[in-house]
């Protein structure tokens, strides 16, 4: 039912479907109507992840070791949740500098190194080869036993087969036809490839649905779904432990997750449809759940069919790693069977073309290019060598389909299928530290990229692909055994005696080690020098600029045409001159001639440029028709900053305003303030005025008195005299007291600060105001403790203090029966002083304003004489010396003023 | 006929000079020394005029005015009042006015001016008494 030509046939129709796909994907994109730009097809098309390794070498896998197909899928699980941040400034730096490829990141990022892009290059194609010869692999040995249906044990031995009839190699001429069709329809390789993108797409649906349909067959109609499967699968005793453990061991499970989880990001063809192939950023969204669901879909029917394969051939010859396919033809399922194929085959082809159009990319602009450029510099270059780089192109993926068959013919035998996927894994791996700390640390320099690539391709060269090339019996397996020259130490896949790991585990420890030290040694060993730091800033503060600013950074002469010239050359004259049309309209001006040959336009070409040959090769190439001048480290650090402090200007500016309102609320405050301070001020204006007014007052009524009637009896003229120098007395002595309240206010007191001993001040102070004492008939009595009390103070203002409550004491103290008691004791760290009468006390709510201007005690029949300010002054003093005066008072219990001073110990 | 002034002040130098020049002029003289005080006697003697101090403990002499003139008894009520003060502000004086004051001297005051005043209120109110 199946021949050879119906297998034939169907291939070349889904293939010839892709194409169509591909061909209308970029007609659309012609178009300006996209059918890329969706996150769905974004997501989908990241599971070319998903190869035909996973397809047919998961199963076999998980029949040799139970889950130990999981980590490769777990890794890039994990690190998805890491594309926000780590995926977004990859994609944004590529966007901003044209980046073609991983090689062209790891070269832009070191300061344009064509050197490291060759090497990165070099490590890709040798690390990545065998990873296409493996697909070879895959769609040769499922076109064979789809040919010998429904015999399912008759695979053949490869190497019995003459080249020229070899299936792989068919396959691998008709993929390479495929992929020119697919990939070098354009010259720009920065530009997307909408086609190939929409049909990889399409391609991870088409392997997602018939591995789905092989799982639901293996369980649901062979058996009675996942329990019937497992519990069969037990009772035959094919049943594993489905342990980390038993998948062996952590540490290795470790490291395969690790690998995996690197070699999502460093594969040339994930790199490819995840970065270069971006085509809005919003996309990584979707994809950060997507694809991980796309993983956990593709690998739940992987232990199921495992093990109904082991069921369904227990005892029979066919590898576990054909199970997918094997199994529906042994059932005699030849549709479903044939919908596997069409499955696996799109799993190969898809990781095929990307792989080797983002490797023969690579190989042009990092390998070739440079040497051509090296050469032209002796030798005038052709006009026009747009058509010429297509054609180098062309021939890479030719040329690396070609090695991917070689290695499949000659090594691939002795392998397992994961054993190949792995050690591309590896490879690919090394680029990591290169790429993702330099990503997030500035200090990572050319010399230290190249020391770190180096040493981990070095170690990866050393410890698995030699070892596999022993295995292949190309060396002597005493090699592996007791190392060259029989140095135990050097042994590949024990190195440094390193033992107990697996050989991939072992591999990625050591090249990591000597990887990542390498790197960070020398990049520390220098300052990064210009062009280093210029890209590092680029790269990696590019998620805190809104839009790349590369342009500043270029001083020089140039010319317009030289530059369009050059564009020409290499993109071809439409295209070139369309590009150039195109930014001259951004820039608004009327033509490409009066384009001004300044930074922006330098960096326009030079971009324009990176996307056809590598930012490398680029900046070569512009450097040879510009003369640019030499910027200082300083100077561009200094407009890397200006560009900073515009951004930050934008954020200052913000905050100004915010802060303008905070002062504006401020401002009201102390506004109010200022009305309530001079409210105050009039209110204390008006209490002056009106205590002067008062004695003013009687003493001109009874001037005016005396004037008029001069027979006026002596004994009435004399009073009234008395009066009026009593209340002339009172009017100096409020004028005083104004003066000097408003001199203690404004800080414009002389304070002769020394020791004063408070006892001695009582006693000085009680003998002072004797005399108004006697005059009212009141005892004043004074316990003073025998020691000195000694405060800091100015002597004659605390005395001022204390003349003022005493007198206070005395003026409210009943006439003839008064007592004053003046006590002084230690309290805490204080002395305390407190003048105790036998008045009428002060009222409660009083007491809370006894203390302001012009506030007197109301609690006498008669009104005292006193001006209101002894209190406020009072206060004021005991507040300067660091001391605090308050009113103890009930009512008709007399009153109590007391005041504290810091005791002065002498410290 | 004989007219009886109630002196209110708290300043007693205040109080004895202003009934010095009352009792010169052949007027009765009396004195409160606060707004309280003020009232009680003037409910039981009824005099024909007040001179008013304001600021004062206990009750001031705005306090005191506007009592006054809702006082029940029209003899009260209607008496003359002559405020004498040391608050001088243009606004303290429409405030004693307005609230029924007859008369705003500010202190210090001119002794012949105040004696015209109250002359000159005592005539006034007894015509009124008179038309009455």
């Amino acid at each position: 039912m199946l021949g050879p030509k119906v297998i034939v046939v169907c291939a070349l129709l889904y293939l010839g479907l892709l194409f169509a796909i591909a061909y209308w994907a970029d007609r659309r994109a012609d178009r300006k109507r996209s059918v890329i730009s969706s996150p769905t097809v974004y997501a989908l098309s990241l599971a070319v992840y998903c190869t035909a390794w996973t397809y047919y070498g998961s199963v076999g896998r998980a029949a040799a070791s139970g889950i130990g197909f999981l980590p490769i899928y777990l890794g890039p699980t994990l690190i998805a949740a890491l594309w926000g941040t780590l995926l977004l400034k990859m994609v944004r730096v590529s966007k901003a500098q044209r980046i073609t490829s991983i090689a062209d990141f790891i070269a832009s990022r070191y300061g344009k190194s064509q050197v490291l892009g060759g090497i990165v290059t070099v490590i890709a194609v040798l690390g990545v080869v065998p990873y296409i010869a493996l697909q070879l692999k895959a769609i040769s040995q499922s076109v064979t036993i789809m040919q010998s249906y429904p015999l399912v044990n008759d695979t053949g031995v490869v190497a019995a087969i003459p080249i020229l009839q070899d299936t792989a190699l068919y396959v691998a001429l008709a993929l390479a036809a495929f992929t020119i069709l697919f990939g070098t329809r354009h010259l720009d390789a920065s530009e997307r490839h909408e086609g190939m993108v929409a049909a990889i797409a399409f391609e991870s649906i088409v392997k997602l649905v018939a591995f789905l349909s092989v799982g639901v067959f293996a369980t649901f109609v062979l058996h009675d779904g996942f329990v019937d499967v497992f519990d069969k699968a037990a009772a035959a005793g094919v049943m594993k432990t489905m342990t980390v453990a038993s998948a062996g061991g952590y540490g290795n499970w470790f490291s395969l997750t690790l690998l995996a989880a690197l070699a999502v990001m460093m594969l040339p063809r994930q790199f490819q449809v995840a970065v270069v192939e971006n085509s809005d950023e919003s996309h990584l969204r979707r994809a950060v759940w997507m694809f991980p669901l796309y993983l956990l879909l593709i690998n739940i029917f992987v232990i199921p069919i495992a093990l109904a394969g082991q069921l369904t051939f227990a005892g029979t010859a066919v590898d576990a790693d054909t199970f997918v396919l094997t199994l529906p033809i042994a059932h005699g399922q030849a549709l479903l069977s044939l919908l596997v194929f069409i499955g696996g085959l799109s799993a190969a082809t898809g990781m095929v073309i990307v792989e080797t159009i983002a490797l023969s990319t690579m190989v042009c602009n990092d390998l070739v290019m440079p040497g051509l450029l090296g050469r032209w510099k002796r030798i005038p270059p052709p006009s026009d060598f747009s058509q010429l780089l297509l054609r180098i192109r062309r021939g890479a993926i030719v040329v690396i389909l070609l090695l991917g068959y070689l290695y499949f013919r000659f090594a691939g035998e002795a392998y397992a299928l994961v054993s190949i996927g792995l050690i591309s894994f590896a490879a690919v791996a090394q680029f990591a530290p290169a790429m993702i700390i330099g990503l997030y640390w500035r200090g990572g320099t050319h010399a230290g990229a190249l020391a770190g690539l180096l040493c981990g391709f070095g170690i990866w060269l050393y410890t698995l692909l030699l070892p596999s090339f022993a295995k292949s019996g190309w060396l002597p397996a005493g090699f592996l055994e007791h190392g060259p020259f029989g140095i135990a130490l050097l042994r590949p896949q024990e190195l440094f005696g390193l033992s107990g790991l697996n050989e991939i585990t072992h591999c990625l420890f050591w090249s990591m080690t000597f990887n990542i030290g390498a790197y960070l040694y020398f990049s520390m060993r220098r300052q990064p020098n210009v062009n280093e730091a210029t890209q590092a800033t680029l790269f990696v503060d590019v998620l805190k600029h809104e839009r790349p600013f590369g342009v500043a950074l270029w001083r020089g002469k140039a010319e317009v045409h030289e530059l369009s010239r050059l564009a020409e050359r290499f993109l071809g004259v439409e295209r070139a001159r369309y590009a150039f049309a195109r930014f001259a309209d951004q820039r608004e001006v009327e033509s490409v001639d009066q384009l001004p040959a300044d930074a922006e336009t330098v960096h326009f070409a030079e971009t324009l440029l990176a996307g056809a040959i590598g930012s490398a090769s680029s900046r070569v190439m512009v450097a040879s028709v510009t003369a640019e001048e030499a910027l200082g480290l300083d100077e561009v650090l200094d407009i890397l900053d200006e560009a900073s402090q515009i951004r930050a200007y934008s954020r200052e500016l913000e905050q100004k305003s915010q802060e303008l309102e905070a002062a504006t609320g401020e401002l009201k405050a102390a506004n109010e303030q200022l009305k309530e301070i001079d409210r105050v001020k009039d209110d204390f204006m008006s209490s002056v005025t009106h205590e002067l007014r008062t004695p003013l007052a009687s003493i001109r009524a009874f001037s005016e008195i005396l004037q008029d009637d001069p027979r006026i009896e002596l004994e009435q003229r004399r009073h009234f005299l008395e009066i009026i120098v009593s209340e002339t007395k009172r009017l100096s002595r409020l004028v005083n007291q104004v003066l000097d309240l408003a001199k203690i206010e404004s800080d414009n007191a002389d304070w002769h600060t020394e020791d004063v001993d408070l006892g001695e001040l009582i006693r000085e102070g009680a003998e002072s105001t004797a005399q108004l004492f006697a005059e009212r008939g009141a005892r004043v009595i004074c316990e003073v403790p025998a020691e000195p009390c000694v405060v800091t103070a100015d002597h004659d203002r605390l005395m001022q203090v204390l003349v003022n409550l005493l007198s206070n004491a005395v003026k409210f103290a009943p006439q003839g029966g008064g007592v004053v008691r003046i006590i002084l004791q230690a309290h805490g760290r204080n002395f305390r002083v407190s003048v105790i009468d036998n008045g009428p006390g002060i009222a409660i709510p009083d007491q809370r304003h006894i203390f302001e201007r012009f506030r007197q005690g109301s609690g006498g029949t008669e009104k005292p004489v006193g001006t209101g300010l002894g209190l406020p002054i009072s206060r004021r003093i005991i507040g300067h010396l660091g001391g605090r005066i308050w009113v103890e008072s009930r009512p008709g219990k007399g009153a109590t003023f007391i005041f504290e001073l810091p005791v002065n110990d002498g410290a | 006929m004989t007219k009886t002034v109630l002196i209110v002040d708290d300043e007693p130098n205040i109080v004895l000079s202003v009934a010095f020049l009352m009792k010169r002029e052949g007027h009765t003289v009396l004195t409160a020394s606060d707004g309280q005080e003020a009232l009680e006697t003037l409910v039981a003697t009824s005099p024909d005029l007040m001179i008013l101090d304001v600021m004062m403990p206990r009750k001031n002499g705005f306090e005191v005015c506007s009592e006054v003139r809702v006082n029940a008894d029209p003899r009260i009520a209607r008496m003359p009042i002559l405020m004498l003060t040391a608050k001088g502000r243009e606004a303290e004086m429409k405030k004693g006015l307005s609230l029924g004051a007859d008369a705003y001297i500010t202190k210090p005051f001119s002794t012949h001016e105040l004696v015209a005043k109250v002359n000159e209120l005592l005539a006034r109110s007894s015509t009124a008494d008179a038309q009455a």
